[in-house]
């Protein structure tokens, strides 16, 4: 028996979804939905737990060795050089992710089984769901950057499926094709970034290429040197993935997939993966300063962004997407200023409140039969008492009010930027100024939906929609989010009493090290307190807006629309951003697919190269044909010309007639 | 003594000649004659050299000619007998179906 079987074996954890998916999905067909809801629940479970197990055992290995666990179990890509091996790895980073992943995964499998009792391709959603959960944990586990790119591929691709679940609805397979192709150009530069790392270090595996990259000189800020160029490769995937500016657009459009999937992967975990590999390559990005205030900057760009789009949509899924590509933000700023570990707590914590709203709206959509429009909603409170507590819960949350969860991960964000290192202390203000605005605008919007969806006056037709309150499977997930959303940011609040620390940032502190912003330093103490009562401040204020235009003067709102009409309307369109890549990308990539390479180069070019061959061999043959008249007497004619040409040949030929005679003698 | 020159100019008339009839004869009896008139002058040009060559390779190879044509003859006469039984002629510009 080995000293840590769970760690020996730790392969188990990521093959147990995919078993569940591989069952499911080729010998499901014949099966009832329970057994299906069993093999899917009782995979991602068991998995949860032989997750549990590996991070318990990793804890005493961690206390008797002082490093991370890491295991080749076989060698995947062997040439010249370079190795990729399957070798997974656990540090306390991944502890946090796989907890994450398997535990939110494990708690969104059963609501989704509630969620999706009536909808057709009950087997095939689960069959994919695992599929995602499989593809996550090898992300998340994997030790290498070529096993990472595996799962980031593989979560890419479940997303495809996922948000093209519905596909016989345009849209929805269009929603698909355009993460899937908007996930691709952001790939383009992970590998990019993965060569070029490889190129100059050897090698891809984390342990090995950090330690040679550690001693190295950092580059010089506003220096384009290897560490720069790679990390804003690196970054460019994580864009891509995690739906940063400017490649965030098809996450809204994800909204397409069923409810449980936004949760899951357009919320909790897959989409966070960016922040994980900006935080993974830490190393590389504290090395390139530039790079870190690019992702600052980006990030909190995108934050403010997508919060002032988030105000003013109508369709409750797409506020809560454009609030996660917001929140995605945040966590994007913490990294680029530097603590790293504030960012994978915001991670965290917005898993939970993310996922619990999530499957609270998806509760008030089943509740309501599929209406997603906030406009014919309203005083839903009463009725489905149980998702309205949760998703104001979570609302608190996320609008950072204390001591819900999101307070603490926020507040410790807002900290770090305010200061931040990276690029001058005004770069840290105005980081910090955007933060705060941020936060401002989310608990508006959150507020809004709040006031929107469960309260005012009811604006759907009674007799057509019987309001009903979920089934025990949806709303046990819920209430199980909703104590995580409370108490899951509590690991960082002794930080704002005398002499605590910030148990979470310490608990990473083997895997950031050094790097890491001191968040709790002792002078730091009164300003902490002090960022965080305006923080809560502005929270309140953006509730009381909210409140104040939705609740209490809906005419004022209206008012408000109209006087800002030219506003309004841009932030309903998106800002247009959509059209612009469509006029300025989509346009110009469709007209020279279609009129060069398809119609020059593909049907003029190579078509008409091979028919035009083969036309000409049927025309010279048909030209032929003719000589060949069944006249006796023209073969004559022939034959005689032929017996002249051979003699003229003979004789007459510059070069050849000699030596034909000479062939004859 | 005739010298060969003459021989051989006389073998090349008698050869342009059966190519002209053979080229422009309707009548599949004419054509066939002209065939032989041409074997035939290539045979007096043979002989012409054996005889100039004090070889008698030349000699045998009239042989062989002959005997050739005396076959062929025996096969085209068969094949010229059935083209007259089908199509109740003789003239070539008739035969051109490459089928009986």
């Amino acid at each position: 028996m080995p000293k840590y079987p769970m760690l020996e074996y730790l392969w188990i954890v990521p093959l147990l979804p995919l078993l569940g998916s591989a069952a499911n999905g080729i010998f499901g067909a014949k099966w009832p939905n329970k057994i299906v809801n069993w093999v899917a629940i009782g995979s991602t479970g068991l998995s949860f737990l032989a997750a549990l197990k590996a991070v318990r055992e990793f804890f005493d290995y961690f206390a008797e060795n002082h490093h991370l666990f890491q295991k080749a179990f076989f060698t995947w890509i062997a040439a010249g050089n370079f190795r990729a091996g399957f070798d997974l790895q656990m540090d306390q980073l991944t502890v946090v992710m796989v907890l994450v992943v398997t535990g939110v995964g494990w708690l969104i499998h059963i609501y989704a089984t509630g969620y999706m009792a009536h909808e057709g391709g009950y087997r095939r959603f689960f069959s994919y769901l695992n599929l995602f959960m499989f593809f996550m944990l090898i992300l998340v586990l994997a030790a290498n950057y070529v096993l990472l790119f595996v799962g980031w591929e593989g979560v890419g691709l479940s997303s495809y499926l996922l948000i093209g679940f519905y596909f016989l609805k345009k849209s929805a397979s269009d929603a698909g094709k355009k993460a899937f192709i908007v996930n691709r150009i952001g790939d383009f530069g992970f590998m990019l970034g993965m060569f070029l790392l490889f190129k100059t270090f050897g090698t891809l595996d984390f342990a090995a290429l950090f330690a040679k990259a550690d001693p190295w000189p950092a580059d010089a800020m506003g220096h384009l040197g290897t560490f720069t160029i790679a990390s804003l490769l690196l970054f460019t995937g994580a864009c891509g993935k995690s739906a940063q500016l400017p490649l965030y657009v098809w996450l809204p459009d994800a909204m397409e997939g069923p409810t449980p999937v936004s949760a899951l992967i357009h919320a909790a975990t897959m989409v966070t993966a960016g922040v994980y590999v900006v935080a993974r390559s830490h190393i590389l990005f504290t090395h390139a300063p530039t790079a870190m205030l690019v992702v600052a900057i980006v990030g909190c760009a995108t934050a403010f962004f997508a919060a002032t789009i988030g105000l003013v949509q109508r369709d409750i899924k797409k506020v809560l997407a454009y609030s996660t590509v917001s929140q995605l933000g945040y966590m994007f700023l913490a990294c680029g200023v530097g603590a790293f570990s504030a960012g994978i707590f915001h991670l965290m914590t917005h898993a939970f409140f993310k996922a619990l709203l999530f499957l609270a709206a998806g509760s008030v959509i089943h509740a309501l039969g599929g209406e997603q429009d906030m406009n014919h909603m309203g005083g839903l409170s009463k009725k489905i008492r149980w998702t309205y507590v949760t998703m104001l819960t979570a609302t608190l949350a996320i609008a950072g009010f204390p001591p819900f969860a999101g307070f603490f991960s926020k507040d410790s964000i807002l900290l770090s930027a305010f200061e931040n290192e990276y690029g001058g202390r005004n770069a840290g203000y105005a980081l910090y100024g955007f933060g705060l605005a941020t936060a401002l605008l989310t608990a508006f919007y959150m507020f809004r939906l709040i006031f929107l969806t469960f309260h005012g006056k009811q604006r759907y037709d009674e007799h057509h929609v019987h309001v009903h309150e979920s089934p025990n499977n949806m709303l046990a997930p819920l209430m199980i989010l909703a104590l995580l959303s409370i108490v899951g940011g509590w690991l960082a609040a002794p930080a704002f009493l005398p002499g605590g620390t910030d148990y979470f940032a310490k608990f990473l502190q083997p895997v950031f090290g050094g790097v890491e912003v001191a968040a709790a330093q002792a002078g730091a103490r009164s300003l902490e307190l002090w960022l965080a009562g305006v923080a809560v401040v502005t929270a309140f204020v953006g509730a009381m807006v909210a409140y104040w235009l939705y609740l209490k003067r809906p005419e004022k709102a209206d008012g408000l629309v109209k006087s800002m009409n030219p506003a309004y309307t841009t932030l309903l369109n998106k800002y247009y951003v959509d059209e612009l890549y469509a006029a300025v990308v989509v346009k110009p990539l469709l007209w020279i697919s279609t009129k060069v390479l398809w119609k020059a180069a593909d049907v003029a070019g190579i078509d008409g190269t091979v028919n035009g061959i083969a036309e000409g061999a049927t025309a010279i043959g048909d030209g032929v044909r003719h000589t060949q008249s069944g006249n006796t007497r023209s073969y004559a004619v022939w034959v005689v010309v032929g017996a002249i040409a051979i003699i003229a040949v003979i004789f007459f030929w510059p070069f050849g007639g000699k030596t034909v005679i000479g062939m004859v003698r | 003594m005739v010298p060969t020159n003459y021989y051989v100019i006389l073998s090349a008339i008698l050869f342009g000649l059966g190519v002209l009839a053979f080229i422009f004869k309707r009548n599949i009896i004419t054509i066939f004659m002209s065939i032989e008139l041409m074997l035939n002058a290539v045979n007096l040009a043979f002989v012409a050299f054996s005889q100039a060559l004090g070889k008698l390779d030349g000699q045998v190879f009239v042989l062989f000619v002959i005997v050739v044509a005396a076959a062929e003859a025996a096969v085209g006469l068969g094949i010229i007998i059935l083209i007259a039984r089908s199509r109740q002629t003789l003239n070539v510009e008739r035969v051109d179906l490459l089928k009986l």
